[in-house]
């Protein structure tokens, strides 16, 4: 059953066109990657799918629902969490804390805490380091912590979809990797499904997965990550030859 | 002795108005320029519409634990509904234009208590118990100042609890440091916002409260100078950093008293170019403000 969609999808800031006719559909516990070089407008997609900027035509549907235009706190609460780009944790609240804004929509306002402890632990017992530094400022964590913290408070607002933008950035190589290896046992462990917006593509073929390729605001490739391997149009995308 | 009261009452005073501008700009970056006048529409609202000289309270004496939320719900609720009818319109304006809104809707508050009640002052007797001195180590402090004292650091530490210990509080901390996070986990933008200006708005009924029973008079204009102060408290306090506004909000009230006492009395009519004086040295320092906020730093 298809989980998010998008039909023709087109994001305007003033004049320029960021993100032209993009038309995809992702399906319940699918893995997505969306790559492609700097100003190709995934970030602008994902600010899109998440209500942040409104897009400018097109549609976008998730769990049935058309949700083109809603707030964001509104598409969070239906369960499509967006994990932005340079993370933007909460650096003045600690680890907990952040941990606990997400949590507003289902807890009932008496004794919010207590019921949100279960979500608390099943996140730290996903994130142990987290855990142990739960009470200190979330802005003197290190960037892989950081980007930790952010996917464990996504999943506080118990998404069925996760959306995540370049969790690579500004991460040493195997920090890279621990995040990775967490992100596909979650997606096992609670069906989730994973939209992964990355420059490069490599990750995309190490990991495995469906991957859409896009350039200048359209999709060029779409279909499975390893098996579109190194061909000419990969090639094509990122370095600007042989296309058109 | 009696300048220490006095410092920490008008400090007082500066501190509650601070921290309600500082509220509103932590969610949404608005300098509220229309706080002064909801400080002398929540006090108006307690009277009958007339030109007199005598104001005419229209329940006749409120006992204290009618008056009081009376007035805080007054406050509260046109901050909400300015909100609501006004500032919703301009959510995605730029700061300027939110700010030139915010100088109108105050032009609007005045001129419509102007309307109904001149802008003559009036003398009004709020709370008269209060004006009792009390000894305090050998010094006669007026009950009023000791009150005003006890109740700002009554509400400082039950705003610190609401922040720290309720979800509604966790979730303004959050959208004051990033709004837009806070939406996308979830965090129902138009309720902080609303919560923010019936805080902000309750606090500026507090101080139209202790204006109006310390000098005994009320005019349409009395929200106006403790505005202005407030305002460069929250400033110098680094805008949106409550902690900062409160405690700009001490230091200029102590300032304003200190240079009362220790200019020589030929300076002393121009105490204000003083205390200015001291906030653009502040500001040289520390441009940022004494607590920068977080939200308004840039992050690396």
């Amino acid at each position: 059953m298809s989980l998010l969609a998008l039909s023709n999808l087109t994001i305007r800031y003033g004049r320029l066109t960021a993100v032209r006719n993009v038309t995809f559909t992702l399906t319940e516990g699918e893995i997505l990657f969306i790559t492609g070089p700097n100003g190709a407008g995934k970030s602008s997609l994902l600010r899109a799918i998440a209500g942040v900027t409104p897009p400018a035509g097109g549609r976008i549907d998730f769990a049935g629902q058309d949700i083109t235009g809603r707030a964001p706190e509104d598409i969070a609460r239906m369960g499509l969490s967006m994990v932005p780009e340079g993370r933007e944790v909460f650096g003045s609240l600690t680890i907990e804390e952040n941990l606990l804004v997400g949590t507003g929509m289902h807890a009932a306002t008496r004794n919010w805490r207590s019921r949100a402890a279960t979500e608390l632990e099943a996140v730290y017992a996903t994130f142990p380091i987290l855990k142990d530094r739960r009470h200190s400022q979330a802005g003197l964590l290190s960037g892989g912590q950081q980007q930790m913290l952010v996917i464990g408070r996504a999943l506080m607002t118990n998404p069925r979809l996760i959306a995540i933008d370049e969790p690579s950035l500004g991460l040493a190589p195997n920090i890279t990797d621990q995040v990775y290896e967490r992100l596909i046992a979650l997606r096992a462990h609670r069906a989730l499904t994973l939209l992964i917006v990355e420059q490069s593509s490599t990750r995309a073929q190490l990991v495995g997965g469906r991957m859409i390729l896009m350039r200048g605001g359209e999709i060029l490739l779409d279909g499975d990550a390893r098996a579109m391997g190194q061909s000419e149009a990969m090639q094509a995308a990122y370095f600007g030859y042989g296309e058109h | 002795m009696q300048t220490l009261f006095d410092a920490l009452s008008l400090g007082s005073l500066y501190a509650l108005g601070a921290l309600g501008i500082a509220l509103i700009f932590g969610v949404m970056r608005l300098v509220n320029f229309a706080h002064g006048d909801v400080i002398s529409f929540s006090i108006f609202a307690l009277l009958w519409p007339s030109t007199d000289a005598v104001a005419i309270v229209f329940a006749g004496e409120l006992p204290w634990f009618v008056l009081i939320p009376f007035v805080l719900a007054m406050g509260a609720g046109l901050s909400v509904v300015s909100e609501i009818i006004v500032f919703r319109r301009f959510r995605r304006a730029n700061p300027a234009t939110m700010m030139i809104a915010s100088f109108a809707l105050g032009f609007v508050i005045r001129y419509f208590l102007l309307m109904l009640f001149s802008s003559r002052p009036k003398s009004i007797s709020l709370l008269p118990a209060l004006s009792q001195p009390v000894e305090i180590l050998g010094a006669r402090i007026p009950l009023l100042q000791v009150i005003t004292i006890a109740a700002t650091i009554a509400i400082l530490f039950a705003l610190t609890a609401f922040l720290k210990r309720t979800r509604f509080g966790l979730e303004m901390r959050a959208a004051a440091e990033n709004f837009t996070m806070a939406r996308m986990l979830g965090v129902r933008a138009n309720r902080v916002i609303m919560g923010a200006f019936a805080l902000s708005g309750a606090l500026a009924a507090a101080i139209g409260l202790i204006l109006a029973a310390q000098t005994g008079t009320v005019d349409i204009q009395m929200g106006a100078s403790v505005m202005l102060m407030a305002f460069i408290a929250t400033v110098i306090g680094g805008l949106g950093s409550l902690p900062g506004a409160v405690l700009a909000g001490f230091l200029l009230g102590a300032a304003s008293v200190v240079m009362q006492t220790v200019l020589p009395i030929d300076a002393r009519p121009f105490r204000d170019a003083f205390v200015y004086g001291a906030v653009i040295m502040v500001l040289i320092f520390r441009p940022q403000g004494l607590i920068a906020a977080r939200g308004t730093k840039e992050r690396v």
